[in-house]
C-alpha cells in the first residue's frame, strides 16, 4: 500500500516523528480498532483515531442520540438526536477523514457476538458505562487474547488502563466481580463533568495508538486515576493476580457469560 | 500510626484492614484494597494488620463512559 501525495501531507505530522514515519502511518492505515460505545469516551477516541488515518474503526452501540448526551459525547450534534449513534459516528469520522473504514454494530455487546465481533480488530478501546459489559469486554478480550483499553468516568473522576491478555493484570484481577446492583447508583443519578470524557478518552486513544505502533511503555499493571477537580493524576500498581478467576493459575471462567444485569448502574463511590 | 492512604499520609488507629474501612464508612464490597502493592483478597480484609507506614490503596469501581 502506498500514500497519494495528499496522504502524506495529511499524515505528514506523523511521518515526521521518527517514531512513526511512513512505516508507523501505515500500520495505523492498516489498523482495526474497535470502540465499544460511541459516547463519552467513544466519541473523541473515535475522532482523533479517524484523524490519526485509523484503517477500520468499528462502532457498537445500540443507543441513539438523546439531547443529554451532548454534553460530553462530541461525535455527535444537535440534529443527530433521534438517530442510531454509530449512524451519526460513522458519518462525524467520515467527514474528518475520508480514508477511514467505519464497520457499525447497531447492538449491544452481549456473550453471544462479543467474540465474533471483537476477533476482527487489533484493539479494543472499552467506552461502555455500566459494570456487566465492563466485566463482559474484559473476558471477551482474554479468550480472543485481544489487546483492551480499558476506561471509566464519574463525575469528576477518571480511570484509564491497559490490559494485555495474559501478560498484564485484567481487570478481574483487581475487580473480581461487578459490584453488588443494590450499592451502585446509576449514570443518571451520578452525573459527570463534560470534558473527562475528552481527557480520559484521548489516552485510551493514545493509548490505542501505541499499540499499533508498538512504542513507547503501554499502561499496563498501571491504573491511572485522574482527578479533575485537583487536576490530579496518580497511578495505582497493579499485578496479575494468580487467584484471578479469568486470568489466574486455577480459572473458574472458561467461557464467556453475561455478568449480571446490563442495565445495572455505573456509578461509585462511598 | 501513620499510613499512607491513596498516597496521602494519614493518621489512624491500629487494628486490621477492615477496620480502617469501617473508620471511613467503605463498604468491602465496594472497593478493592491494595497493601504496599499487593491485592488483598476480600476475606482476608478483617486477618490482616496495618502496620506503621503501610501503603493503602483504595480502588473503588468507576464504571461510566458513556
Ligand atoms: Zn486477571
Amino acid at each position: 500500500m502506498d500514500f497519494t501525495e495528499e496522504q502524506i501531507n495529511r499524515y505528514s505530522r506523523h511521518i515526521l516523528l521518527p517514531e512513526v514515519g511512513g512505516k508507523g502511518q501505515k500500520k495505523i492505515a492498516k489498523a482495526k480498532i474497535l470502540l465499544v460505545g460511541a459516547g463519552g469516551l467513544g466519541s473523541p477516541a473515535a475522532l482523533y483515531l479517524a484523524a490519526a488515518g485509523v484503517g477500520t474503526i468499528g462502532l457498537i452501540d445500540s443507543d441513539v442520540v438523546d439531547l443529554t448526551n451532548l454534553q460530553r459525547q462530541i461525535l455527535h450534534h444537535t440534529a443527530d438526536v433521534g438517530r442510531p449513534k454509530v449512524v451519526s459516528g460513522k458519518e462525524k469520522i467520515q467527514a474528518l477523514n475520508p480514508d477511514v473504514n467505519v464497520s457499525m454494530y447497531e447492538e449491544r455487546l452481549t456473550a453471544g457476538n462479543a467474540l465474533k465481533i471483537i476477533s476482527d480488530y487489533d484493539v479494543v478501546i472499552d467506552g461502555v458505562d455500566n459494570f456487566p459489559a465492563k466485566f463482559l469486554i474484559n473476558d471477551a478480550c482474554f479468550f480472543a487474547n485481544k489487546p483492551l483499553v480499558h476506561g471509566g468516568i464519574l463525575r469528576f473522576d477518571g480511570r484509564v488502563t491497559t490490559i494485555i491478555p495474559k501478560k498484564s493484570a485484567c481487570y478481574r484481577c483487581v475487580f473480581k466481580t461487578p459490584p453488588p446492583q443494590g450499592l451502585v447508583a446509576s449514570c443518571q443519578e451520578a452525573g459527570v463533568i463534560g470534558v473527562l470524557a475528552g481527557i480520559i478518552g484521548t489516552i485510551q486513544a493514545t493509548e490505542a495508538l501505541k499499540l499499533i505502533l508498538g512504542i513507547g511503555h503501554p499502561l499496563t499493571n498501571r491504573m491511572l486515576d485522574f482527578d479533575a477537580r485537583k487536576t490530579q493524576f496518580r497511578e495505582i500498581k497493579i499485578k496479575r493476580n494468580p487467584h484471578c478467576a479469568l486470568c489466574g493459575d486455577h480459572p473458574t471462567i472458561t467461557e464467556l457469560f453475561d455478568d449480571g444485569d446490563p442495565y445495572a448502574g455505573c456509578a461509585v463511590r462511598p | 500510626m501513620q499510613v499512607k492512604i491513596n498516597g496521602k499520609s494519614e493518621e489512624v488507629q491500629g487494628g486490621t484492614v477492615l477496620d480502617l474501612l469501617k473508620t471511613k464508612k467503605i463498604e468491602p464490597q465496594m472497593v478493592a484494597v491494595e497493601v504496599n502493592d499487593k491485592m488483598l483478597e476480600r476475606d482476608h480484609l478483617a486477618t490482616t494488620p496495618l502496620n506503621e507506614g503501610d501503603q493503602v490503596e483504595f480502588l473503588f469501581y468507576m464504571g461510566g463512559g458513556r
